[in-house]
């Protein structure tokens, strides 16, 4: 009998990944490979008026040069259900279709040759020249428009009431009123994106860095108009994504479309720079959150106004807003949601998106209304906690977030009482302490799993999910060896691959609730064909013997999990409390974490070590979206100018300080029959607010605008004497 | 990258020979020539590898410490003659780059870095340094990693390195082989305005290559500090960093010297601060208003108005440091 969920295994697929063993999208070694280039526009706006290709055609090595003047017109057919990781209006990009360029950085033409060295020569010599139009390459939160129409049924409305915000706001004893800005943000995983294309007559093979094998196979064979069942697409690691490799972008579709004019396999990897305009990002957002309150400390109004950039030709939107809406129990809530078209490639869901940009702001908030009311920030939240979702009106499927409260503040060390801001010193420097609440949606979709029992004792579960990093590998095989009853060495999980059963994105945090639940299913189907074959109903039965006796080389069985009508009745969010203390350098303006501790309630954790990795991992990038992180833009250009891993910051070991993380007990079967909730973009939520409001406790001076860079800390010390 | 040949020198006047005659470009460590190859900010036909030249050692003599070109950063920070001769030397490296960096790259190749400016880096914009006449999107754009003092109408282009920064605070020299053999410049002569042609960078002509480093003994380099002030903790190039050596006596200041980095066009020596602390008492209201005193003829944009602010702070706060003043 083995009990392995619970349990802190250790990464299955660890062993691999150091050994170098693991095989990512780029490094598949086919034989007769050729490179692809890229040749991307260099102006924001405008037409191709000449694109000369001769000379890169003579370029040593090189096979192909395809831009919109020689390139076959796909069919670009419509999806009939576009899938919820694509924005709901707008077209996706179409590439080398026509001369038109919708931003900077678009590839405009791609160059295969033998070696990528001599694909980028090439591409070099490619000549282009524009008629350049006026671009919207400013944010200006003015030009934005409400959603469109698809867009608001998709859950991110124009505008949402309930009661009256503004009159209570106008009556509030007290009131907050400001703007923050989250800046635009890149995901910078560590594996670039990769594609390798492979034609066989018409049956295309993509070996691809993808969070959704399923749907890569479907956009692309809607691109080139072919059954999805000509199209494999394989992709068993995957270097980390947040996001950043749940749609399929254009250079999938390059990969393949220029691997059938070579008749050769192609592979494309984007180089560091080229990931600033060729795949997504987090997009600049400005919200206005208005508090009223009576003294008390009660909330009586929230008002939340957003405006977010898009593309020109994509209609991305977030639920920025569904915080404002649901955290605490208040009334009068009403929110505004704005989008700002730009000349800009689209952005893309970032870990958390929407979300972790609406906690950002409200939980800033809250921080300059518990101060307004000379009143402990954690008490604030405790006065306004909220014992059902209000915005949907339901109850909550679970939540112990009051005891995430506790925990983290025991933990850390929380002093009661309102904040006494620029109280402590640590020799030269302040000290701060904040903290901030977090939360995330709990979701769940269809997946469908196989297992199958071996006469050898092993068994083997599939599904084609996908493992970016948080475990899918170990975490399902848990489930698995716990499902059958086998020790955990005897079971081994495969994932991203369309030959396997379906499975749903690798996103929103779903994919314990959506594909471990039919991995469990599909475990208790085998058993019970076990069970009919005579095997008898305990757990820890010999499956080997059984098969011997049975004749049988194997036993298998696949299952469906979805979701049933809980949606409806019940409200599901993962929750968190996280306390940061920071240290601020008063006269040089820098700002240290020395430490953060939180404490969430994840429903049932399955693999305590694994999601511990997921909590710290979102506590460095809240570091990173505090202190560090934004895409520096130039407008005369449109472009990111700070597109590598030298100038674009993200936090280093040295930025890191302790990070404590504790789950507090949780069992969400209400949700799902695991019992889980989903951690790793709860894991990020909260955090930045959290070191903003312990900045503000160090220095008695508010920053609104994340990152907090050593400039802006300066200017506004200096600004404040 | 374009493809490029590839020569492995065997001693330095046959590398220089070639050099002069094709202009190849040297490559040592690579750290940064390989990021200006992959970006394509550079594309020569030919690079000749130095690496194997014999500029490895550090020689000590009564009045000076020479530093072979190729010895790496590594090494030189964690030299104990270094740390206790001139510890603002090993300090400016130790603030440098990441350990694996520093493994790599040479002291010589170190001093000729290739500025961060975004614009530089980025082949779709123009720039005069990488190519020059077409103009400097850095004036009014993105610069706040750029450069307040000694910047031109054509660049402001800051120089990113900290190891130069301490040598112009400790009066180094750098010893120079070219086609018409050896010479010897200042460090900070080494490197030249912007001015109408920010793409001449150095004093360096066709085929000249530093071959080491001279730090002359002097009163104040044991008594010398290094601080950066950086938004990351580590591996990332200075908002504002200052090199500061004392020379003292019963409280009283006989020779001060101040560099800074991260916020000029080269390495940046302060007189008028050295002039205000020389003769002093080593106390903190004295370094106040030397530090003060910091970057006459500044030329911030509005986008880096805050590194003169900083920089004096910087100063300020490397000095008490150095001087032991709380």
């Amino acid at each position: 009998m083995s009990m392995v969920i619970g349990e802190p295994v250790s990464r299955v697929d660890g062993p691999a990944k150091v050994t170098g063993a693991a095989k990512y999208a780029a490094e598949f070694d086919l034989g007769g490979v050729t490179h692809a280039a890229l040749v991307l526009s260099t102006i924001p706006k405008g037409r191709i008026a000449s694109i000369r290709i001769a000379e890169a055609e003579r370029a040593p090595g090189v096979s192909a040069v395809i831009t919109h003047r020689n390139a076959p017109r796909l069919p670009y057919n419509k999806m009939e259900q576009p899938p919820p990781v694509d924005p709901k209006s707008g077209d996706q990009l179409r590439v080398f279709q026509d001369a038109t360029v919708h931003f900077s950085g678009q590839p405009i033409a791609v160059v295969v040759a033998e070696t990528r060295e001599q694909a980028e020569a090439a591409a070099a010599l490619v000549k282009v020249r524009y008629t350049a139009d006026h671009g919207d390459t400013n944010f200006d939160a003015a030009r934005g428009r409400p959603p469109s129409e698809a867009t608001a049924k998709g859950g991110r409305p124009g505008e949402t009431r309930r009661g009256d915000a503004d009159r209570a706001l106008a009556a509030a004893a007290v009131k907050v009123d400001a703007t923050y800005v989250q800046a635009r943000e890149h995901h910078n995983a560590m594996e670039p994106h990769a594609t390798i294309a492979v034609w066989s007559g018409d049956h295309l093979t993509l070996y691809d860095k993808t969070q959704w094998v399923d749907n890569d196979r479907d956009e692309i064979a809607h691109v080139f108009g072919i059954p999805a069942t000509n199209i494999r697409v394989i992709s068993p690691y995957v270097g980390g994504a947040f996001g950043s490799a749940l749609r399929t972008w254009p250079h999938v579709t390059i990969a393949a479309l220029a691997a059938r004019q070579v008749r050769r396999p192609v592979r494309i990897e984007l180089t560091r720079r080229e990931l600033y305009s060729s795949i997504g990002f987090r997009p600049h957002t400005e919200q206005r959150v208005a508090l009223g309150a009576d003294r008390d400390g009660k909330l009586t109004a929230i008002i939340d106004e957003a405006a977010a950039q898009t593309s020109s030709y994509e209609e991305y939107a977030e639920r920025t807003l569904d915080p404002a809406r649901m955290a605490y129990s208040c009334a009068n809530v009403r929110t505004r949601y704005r989008l700002v078209e730009m000349t800009t490639n689209s952005p893309c869901p970032m870990r958390a998106p929407g979300m972790v940009t609406g906690v950002l702001a409200l939980e800033m908030a809250m921080d300059e209304l518990a101060a307004a009311l000379r009143m402990d920030p954690v008490e604030l939240r405790l006065r306004n906690y909220s014992d059902r979702d209000e915005h949907k009106n339901l109850p909550w499927s679970s939540k112990e977030l009051r005891a995430c409260y506790e925990t983290a503040a025991a933990r850390f060390g929380w002093q009661a009482g309102a904040r006494q801001p620029r109280s402590r010193r640590d020799g030269r420097l302040l000290v701060g302490h904040g903290m901030a609440t977090a939360l995330y949606p709990g979701e769940r979709s269809p997946a469908t799993a196989s297992a199958t029992l071996y006469a050898n004792g092993t068994a083997v579960v599939r599904s084609a999910a996908s493992d970016m990093g948080p475990g899918t590998y170990t975490s399902m095989t848990q489930v698995a060896a716990e499902t059958l009853g086998l020790p955990l060495a005897q079971v081994q999980f495969e994932l991203g691959d369309t030959s396997l059963p379906k499975a749903p994105v690798h996103g929103g945090s779903i994919t314990m609730a959506s594909v471990g639940c039919a991995v469990q299913a599909a475990c208790q189907a085998v058993k019970d064909k076990v069970r009919q074959l005579g095997g008898g109903a305990e757990d820890g039965l010999d499956y080997a013997a059984l098969l011997r006796r049975t004749n049988l080389d194997h036993i298998d069985a696949t299952a469906e999990a979805k979701p049933g009508d809980e949606e409806e009745k019940l409200s599901t969010y993962a929750f968190g409390a996280v306390f940061a203390d920071v240290r601020v350098d008063p006269d040089l303006g820098r700002v240290e974490v020395r430490r953060l501790v939180g404490a969430y309630d994840v429903g049932r954790v399955v693999n305590p070590k694994i999601a511990r990795s997921q909590c710290i991992g979102g506590m460095v990038g809240g570091i990173g979206m505090a202190l560090l992180e934004q895409a520096e833009w130039d407008e005369r250009f449109g472009r990111v100018m700070n597109g590598n891993l030298a100038e674009y910051l993200v936090p280093v070991a040295a930025d890191v300080g302790e990070l404590d993380v504790t789950f507090v007990p949780s069992d969400d079967r209400q949700f799902n029959p695991l019992g889980v909730k989903g951690v790793a973009e709860l894991g990020l939520c909260g955090v930045a607010p959290a070191i903003v409001n312990a900045i503000y406790d160090a220095t008695g001076v508010r920053l609104r605008q994340v990152p907090v860079t050593t400039d802006r800390m300066l200017e506004a010390l200096v600004a404040a004497g | 990258m374009v493809p490029f040949a590839y020569t492995a020198a065997p001693a330095a006047e046959a590398a220089i020979a070639r050099a002069a005659g094709s202009g190849a470009e040297y490559i040592a460590g690579g750290t940064d020539m390989l990021q200006l190859l992959q970006e394509g900010v550079r594309s020569p036909r030919e690079l000749i590898d130095i690496g194997a030249l014999p500029w490895k050692s550090i020689d000590v003599s009564p009045d000076a410490l020479r530093i072979g070109a190729l010895v790496n950063m590594a090494d030189l920070a964690d030299d104990p003659r270094v740390k206790e001769r001139c510890p603002v030397v090993s300090e400016a490296l130790l603030a440098s780059a990441s350990p694996q960096v520093r493994n790599m790259a040479t002291i010589g190749g170190n001093l000729l870095q290739r500025t961060r400016c975004l614009y530089f880096r980025d082949t779709a914009t123009p720039c005069n340094k990488r190519a020059p006449g077409s103009g400097c999107p850095a004036r009014d754009g993105q610069n706040r990693m750029n450069a307040i003092l000694g910047g031109s109408a054509h660049c402001i282009a800051a120089y990113p390195g900290d190891l130069a920064v301490a040598l112009v605070a400790l009066e180094a020299e750098v010893e120079i082989l070219g086609p018409r053999g050896q010479r010897t410049v200042p460090v900070e002569q080494l490197h030249r305005l912007p001015g109408e042609s920010p793409d001449v960078e150095t004093v360096l002509v066709r085929g000249e290559l530093i071959s080491a480093v001279v730090l002359p003994e002097r009163p104040f380099a044991r008594q010398s500090h290094y601080l950066k002030v950086r938004d990351r903790a580590s591996f990332e190039f200075a908002l504002a960093s200052a090199a500061v050596a004392l020379e003292t006596e019963n409280g009283i200041i006989k020779a001060a010297r101040v560099a800074v980095g991260g916020v000029a066009t080269k390495p940046w020596r302060l007189a008028e601060v050295e002039q205000a602390l020389a003769g002093e008492r080593l106390d903190a209201p004295t370094i106040h208003a030397a530090a003060e005193r910091a970057g006459a003829g500044a030329d911030p944009r509005p986008g880096n108005a805050f590194k003169l602010e900083l920089m004096r702070r910087t100063v300020e706060r490397a000095l008490l440091a150095v001087g032991g003043v709380a």
